[in-house]
């Protein structure tokens, strides 16, 4: 067995807003359970929100769905998504610190939020993804992913229901892939998998 | 070297200024929400590195004030998490009556929209005038404006809403003098309710709580911090004490997770064991455990 980017990454983090939960569930049917990397989600919800975008996900994904709690360390082959009401941060030490500051980009949990905090965690080894949303939230943090070293993939805006948001970080810095919903979990297999 | 190494040297040396100058130890917050603070300060001040925070701090008085705001999350609300006070109301209230007298403490409370949600409780449940409220915070600041209980008319919408949600039985207007654009807490809330500064950090045991309510406070430290904090608040209650915390903190990592057993695990309702002791003299002698 041989990983083929061996190190290379470490860690996915994921922003999207409107219309995610349909493109999440394009994507996470696609990973496999032992798939090599974890993978944070700053999902835009309304802070009441119950846990349904949890166990909805986690049924139709192979990996660990679960809500990223305080302190929690970040494992291989799970998928965090942020609680709703918090920003969502990881630590030079990879584990979770949540807060309650205020919103930023009138949202919270806030997608720059959650890209800065792991850039500086990760810096190079970080893969981060914009996809459809109708804000400009998560365009600053992928720019400081792409700062350190990281990798920057967006969804094809014309491809996306709502193109604002990976428009917004098509223009804020250079993006390594551009992709269609479909082909994001076909590229981070090719990418990251484990291949015997 | 990259960017990010060396901010956390500028950070390291803030932080051991900022003690060492005015004793204020932020050294064991959560790191990666007190860089962003920190980040905001810069912008804000147009400076542009965090280093030049340092000599601000050092010589500058007005600074420092303005740092410790700036430092210090008052983001609050009414009734937040409205299913925290139905679960107050229901398995933690009937507990505190059979007691003539009690004491609560609020650590965090920020500009003290929380304090006087429980005091909207506590009223309601007819329990108020037996009651005294402790609440502290270190940003004297957001204290002033606790005390004044003055708050813009424009939360009271989301406000009103959490007091229903969270079984208010009466209106919530009648708890308010409203005046062009702020609404006042009623004087009768306030008697009881002692606003003080006390830094969790740095500053002792409140002695012999009945109730204490620490929400969205321990987020912002470390585990370690935590850790300190949370046997500070097993050191303050009585036995069979009360803690309530945050929605999404939780003490089952922490030290102290054996010390309490829990009240209700989605609403972070905890209680203090009672500690096996022997009676000698009619005094309680605690066994060291
Ligand atoms: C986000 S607010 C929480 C307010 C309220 N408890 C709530 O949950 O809505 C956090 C509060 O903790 C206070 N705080 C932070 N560090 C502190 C310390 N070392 N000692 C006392 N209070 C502190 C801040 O000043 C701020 O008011």
């Amino acid at each position: 067995m041989e990983r083929k980017n061996k190190l290379k990454y470490d860690a996915i983090v994921i922003g999207v807003s409107a219309g995610g939960m349909e493109a999440l569930s394009v994507i996470f049917p696609g990973l496999p359970k032992e798939f090599p990397l974890s993978i944070t989600v700053v999902q835009h919800r309304q802070a009441d929100s119950d846990d349904f975008l949890i166990q909805y996900l986690n049924n139709l994904s192979p990996m660990l769905v679960k809500e990223a709690e305080e302190k929690e360390s970040l494992s291989s082959g799970v998928v965090y998504i942020a609680p709703p009401g918090y920003h969502l941060l990881i630590e030079e030490d990879h584990s979770f610190t949540l807060s309650v500051d205020p919103p930023v980009n009138y949202a919270r949990p806030s997608i720059d939020v959650l890209f800065e905090s792991a850039a500086d965690a990760f810096m190079e080894k970080l893969v981060g993804i914009v996809l459809t949303g109708a804000s400009a939230d998560g365009s600053l943090g992928l720019k400081k992913i792409k700062e350190l070293g990281g990798l920057t993939l967006v969804q094809a805006p014309e491809t996306a229901e709502h193109p604002f948001m990976p428009r917004a970080a098509v223009q804020a810095t250079q993006i390594d892939h551009i992709l269609q919903l479909n082909q994001i979990s076909p590229f981070l297999l090719e990418q990251f998998s484990v291949h015997s | 070297m990259k960017r990010t190494q060396i901010e956390n040297i500028e950070i390291e040396l803030l932080l051991e200024g900022i003690f060492r100058r005015h004793g204020y130890d932020f050294k064991h917050y959560a790191r990666a929400s007190l860089k962003r603070r920190l980040e905001a300060i810069v912008s804000r001040q147009n400076l542009n590195h965090i280093s030049e925070i340092l000599p601000r701090v050092l010589y500058d008085h007005d600074f420092m004030n303005d740092f410790v705001k700036g430092m210090s999350v008052t983001v609050t609300e009414m009734f937040r998490d409205p299913f925290v006070y139905r679960a107050i109301r229901k398995l933690v209230i009937p507990f505190l009556k059979t007691f003539p007298f009690i004491k609560v403490w609020h650590a965090g409370c920020a500009t003290g929209e929380e304090v006087y949600s429980m005091a909207i409780l506590l009223k309601e449940e007819g329990f108020y005038d037996r009651t005294q409220i402790y609440a502290t915070d270190f940003n004297r600041s957001s204290l002033r404006i606790a005390q004044e209980g003055i708050y813009s008319i424009k939360d009271m919408k989301q406000f009103t809403q959490n007091y229903y949600k969270a079984g208010g039985k009466t209106s919530f207007s009648n708890y308010l003098y409203s005046k062009y654009e702020s609404a006042k807490i009623q004087d009768s809330l306030k008697k009881n309710i002692l606003f003080s500064h006390h830094n969790l950090v740095a500053d002792g045991v409140f002695g012999e709580m009945n109730l204490i309510i620490c929400r969205n406070v321990l987020i912002y430290f470390d585990m370690d911090l935590q850790n300190r904090v949370l046997s500070l608040f097993h050191n303050s209650l009585c036995h069979g004490g009360i803690l309530c915390l945050g929605s999404k903190e939780s003490i089952r990592f922490s030290s102290v997770w054996p010390k309490f057993e829990v009240i209700a695990e989605k609403e972070k309702i905890f209680k203090k064991k009672y500690e096996n002791f022997g009676m000698v003299n009619g005094t309680e002698k605690q066994v060291e455990i």
